[in-house]
């Protein structure tokens, strides 16, 4: 069963308090406020304060929030394990990941503040960003590597640098990257999210993209303006006529066990357990960006 | 005694008295050359006149009358100040000026009142200059703000009793027809001007293009014009625009549009056929957008939009999603266009429009209209006149007219700008009294008025985010703290008349 959508996680840069203040208004699935690339290491010192203070005084109700702070590699790493930890956000975002020990040793730090403040281990789950090849190549590892990771996200522009090639709109460098992290996100079982679309104003390109992404396998896409999150939902919630497929799919099983017929078929196709379960799926997507009400059985899109 | 032709005439004469000497034309022509200049410009025409000042003589103006203006040029408007700084240095004292609305380009007039030329300002609203320096108690007296239905009320009733009308034009003729929608300073609609022209004791057009007679089609006939006066340029087009009337990509905006318009739907009141008036805000001109997909997707027309009509309005009506469009004021050019070539597109009168006393004005025909608020408190009282600081940069405009007439009041507003909040426990100036506004949509919440539970009970349905206002304002105090009171002076600076001529607030001065 889902639990929760990630179709979208919004950025909001931050040392920016007014974006830091509305950024859940959106109605993007997750809300992440930056310490990392977006801040410039001249305001590293008053981003961490600000979002510290922010998560401690805001009340952001259900929406997931999630901190991407600094590498432990660089000055500021550490600091913000401390500071964040202690904010209680529902994630971590690690940047940079490489290796599955970045992940490991990212979680013992989380457990002993954990430990030292008395709140429950394992509380703040983690997420890792994956940008370079070695990354890629570790995907898998990095995914099993701790309890609290719950998802791993590509990050496109590190990834091409370190490819030595640039992002084209057709995306096809990335393909091979996109596809190992769906892969190994699905085999660890945790969500697997594509990176930004940094074109603002290509509302088309933005369509196209997460049309690919959402082909691939993704569960979401991190958005950097509000405008893009419409559209990203859009196609990542299921559609009426898919619902209505998957209701069909339901029914069919239902009235062949009922039957006591051991094979199923619909409008002359077979119906088999992945079509079954894509079709559960479908409705569990559905129903938790209420575009079904499974109680009514109403279709609200 | 040499007389000024130089005749040497007794001092006294018997059998005739004391002799008054001939002593005129001692220096330069006697002869009337302007009068002359208008017969050789403009042969056998007698309603022309060859400049301002020759006008006010012709009229009769007299110190203490009351003259009026139009502001369909907005901050493109130089008629105002081209009359009155022409009346100042004619020596007229006392004049009370009374304009459909003030912008900040008429900063310029703060000189005449120091030199009491005018003596009192009734407007809808006031901006700049202007209003900071009476906000801060410049004025001897108050200033007057009437809503564009009050206003039209107050002339028709005769509250309002105007003098002379100058009225900025830019397409006339000699014998006085005009529009605003011709001419290269063109202004669109003449909406406020029609009622000025129609009850004023006499009226001057002021044009910077005369054309052919006859002028048609006209806004204002020829019967309500005494003379007309070319001038080289009555308003820049371009200031029409000032209130930024094109798609916003604010976020923030763009997210309380599509709040509002899921309310306008929700609301009971989309129907085919329904009607709609729509502010120049942000928010309130990206709302038609998403209103405009709901209505293709749902094969629904409207039948008519109403108020100052803006591109977007026009583009719907042009795309068949509006059937007419009735308009008070043109907000931008395309409106201005559209006024001149589509035949729906019908210019109407401030009276016509919302005269209070009109069963039939057209506001009372609305269904939903869409308006924007500095604040509003919990009480949902509206306020779109005085700034956090108290100062006045607002105008009263259709506001309480509107809210008055229409089934569905949405107010749309940010619930915090910057980090004063919109929602408050009590506005500074009440414009539009909350028994008369119904829903709030703002960024973070919508709230329905509770004198109106049956749209509350829709717009839960539909599952759009309702809360109580009361919630709102706590949502914004929790971040902002509670806002300090603004600290004003016991002066009056300003009187605020609700549409039906009452007085629902006054403007004090700001605090020293």
């Amino acid at each position: 069963m889902i639990s929760r959508l990630r179709r979208t996680m919004l950025y909001a840069p931050g040392n920016n308090a007014g974006m830091v203040r509305d950024v859940h208004i959106y109605g993007s699935d997750s809300i992440m406020f930056d310490l990392e690339d977006s801040v410039s290491v001249h305001e590293k010192d008053s981003a961490r304060f600000l979002v510290y203070q922010t998560l401690r005084t805001m009340d952001y109700g259900r929406k997931e929030t999630v901190v991407r702070v600094n590498g432990l590699d660089t000055p500021y790493g550490l600091e913000d394990f401390n500071a964040i930890v202690r904010a209680k956000p529902d994630i971590i975002r690690l940047p940079k990941t490489e290796t599955p020990e970045d992940v490991m040793e990212a979680d013992r730090l989380i457990t002993g503040i954990e430990e030292e403040i008395g709140m429950e281990v394992g509380t703040i789950k983690m997420f890792a960003a994956i940008e370079s090849a070695l990354g890629i190549l570790n995907a898998y590892p990095i995914a099993k590597a701790s309890k609290r990771l719950v998802g791993i996200a590509i990050g496109a522009e590190d990834y091409v640098t370190d490819l030595k090639t640039t992002r084209s709109k057709e995306g096809v460098e990335l393909l091979m990257a996109r596809s190992q992290i769906v892969v190994a996100a699905r085999a660890a079982g945790i969500s697997a999210i594509d990176t930004v679309f940094s074109d603002v104003d290509d509302e088309e390109g933005l369509i196209r993209e997460t049309a690919l992404v959402k082909q691939l396998g993704f569960d979401g896409k991190s958005v950097i303006n509000p405008r893009q999150i419409d559209p990203v939902h859009k196609i990542f919630t299921p559609g009426s006529k898919e619902i209505h497929n998957a209701l069909n799919v339901i029914e069919a099983i239902k009235e062949a066990e009922a039957k006591g017929s051991g094979v199923i078929s619909l409008n002359g196709k077979m119906i088999d357990k992945p079509i079954v379960d894509r079709a559960k799926r479908v409705l569990d997507l559905a129903v938790v960006a209420r575009a079904y009400n499974p109680e009514s059985g109403e279709v609200l899109c | 005694m040499l007389n000024a032709v130089d005749r040497e005439i007794p001092e006294y004469l018997e059998g005739y008295g004391k002799m008054k000497l001939f002593d005129k034309f001692k220096e330069g022509s006697v002869k009337d050359l302007d009068r002359f200049q208008d017969r050789l410009v403009y042969p056998n025409r007698k309603k022309i006149i060859s400049s301002i000042k020759r006008a006010v003589e012709a009229v009769g103006l007299k110190d203490g009358m009351t003259i009026s203006f139009h502001h369909h040029f907005r901050s493109g408007d130089l008629t105002i100040n081209l009359v009155l700084n022409e009346l100042a240095s004619m020596g007229f004292k006392d004049l009370i000026v009374s304009a459909s609305s003030l912008t900040d380009v008429h900063a310029a007039l703060i000189p005449l009142v120091r030199e009491g030329v005018i003596r009192k300002f009734e407007t809808s609203g006031l901006r700049g200059g202007l209003a900071e320096f009476i906000s801060n108690g410049m004025m001897e007296i108050p200033i007057q703000i009437r809503s564009h239905g009050g206003r039209a009320r107050a002339i028709v009733n005769g509250d309002l009793h105007i003098d002379v009308a100058f009225l900025g034009v830019s397409s006339c003729d000699v014998y006085g027809n005009a529009n605003g929608f011709t001419g290269q300073n063109a202004c669109g609609s003449l909406g406020y001007a029609k009622v000025d022209a129609e009850y004023a004791d006499h009226v001057v057009m002021i044009t910077d293009n005369l054309v052919e007679c006859p002028n048609i089609p006209f806004s204002i006939p020829q019967n309500q014009v005494d003379h007309v006066v070319v001038v080289d340029k009555v308003g820049d087009t371009a200031g029409i625009m000032s209130g930024a009337t094109r798609f916003t990509k604010n976020p923030r905006d763009l997210l309380i549009a599509r709040h509002a318009a899921d309310v306008v739907e929700a609301s009971g009141y989309f129907y085919d056929g329904f009607s709609l008036q729509t502010g120049s805000g942000g928010a309130s001109l990206a709302t038609t957008r998403f209103l405009s997909e709901k209505m293709a997707r749902r094969d629904i027309k409207a039948s008519f939009a109403l108020g100052g009509i803006t591109g977007q309005i026009v583009k719907m009506h042009e795309e068949g999603l509006i059937g007419k469009l009735l308009d008070v004021q043109s907000f931008d050019l395309t409106a201005v266009q559209s006024l001149r070539k589509n035949p729906n597109h019908y210019e109407i009168s401030a009276a016509y429009y919302a005269n209070p006393d009109d069963e039939g004005s057209a506001v009372n025909q609305l269904d939903v209209v869409i308006l924007s608020a500095l604040e509003i408190d919990v009480d949902f009282n509206v306020n779109v006149m005085t700034g956090s600081d108290g100062v006045i940069r607002g105008a009263s405009g259709g506001h309480c007219d509107t809210a008055a007439g229409a089934c569905v009041t949405i107010i749309v507003a940010p619930l915090l700008r910057g980090r004063i909040p919109t929602v408050c426990d009590r506005v500074h100036t009440i414009i539009t009294p909350g028994k008369t506004v119904d829903v709030l949509v703002t960024d973070q919440g919508i709230a329905v008025n509770p004198l109106r539970p049956e749209l509350q009970e829709r717009l839960m349905k539909s599952g759009l985010p309702v809360c109580s206002i009361e919630d709102l304002k706590e949502r914004a105090y929790k971040l902002t703290g509670v806002p300090r009171e603004i600290r004003v002076e016991d002066r009056i600076v300003g009187v605020v008349n609700y549409r039906d001529g009452s007085v629902i607030d006054v403007i004090r001065q700001v605090a020293k």
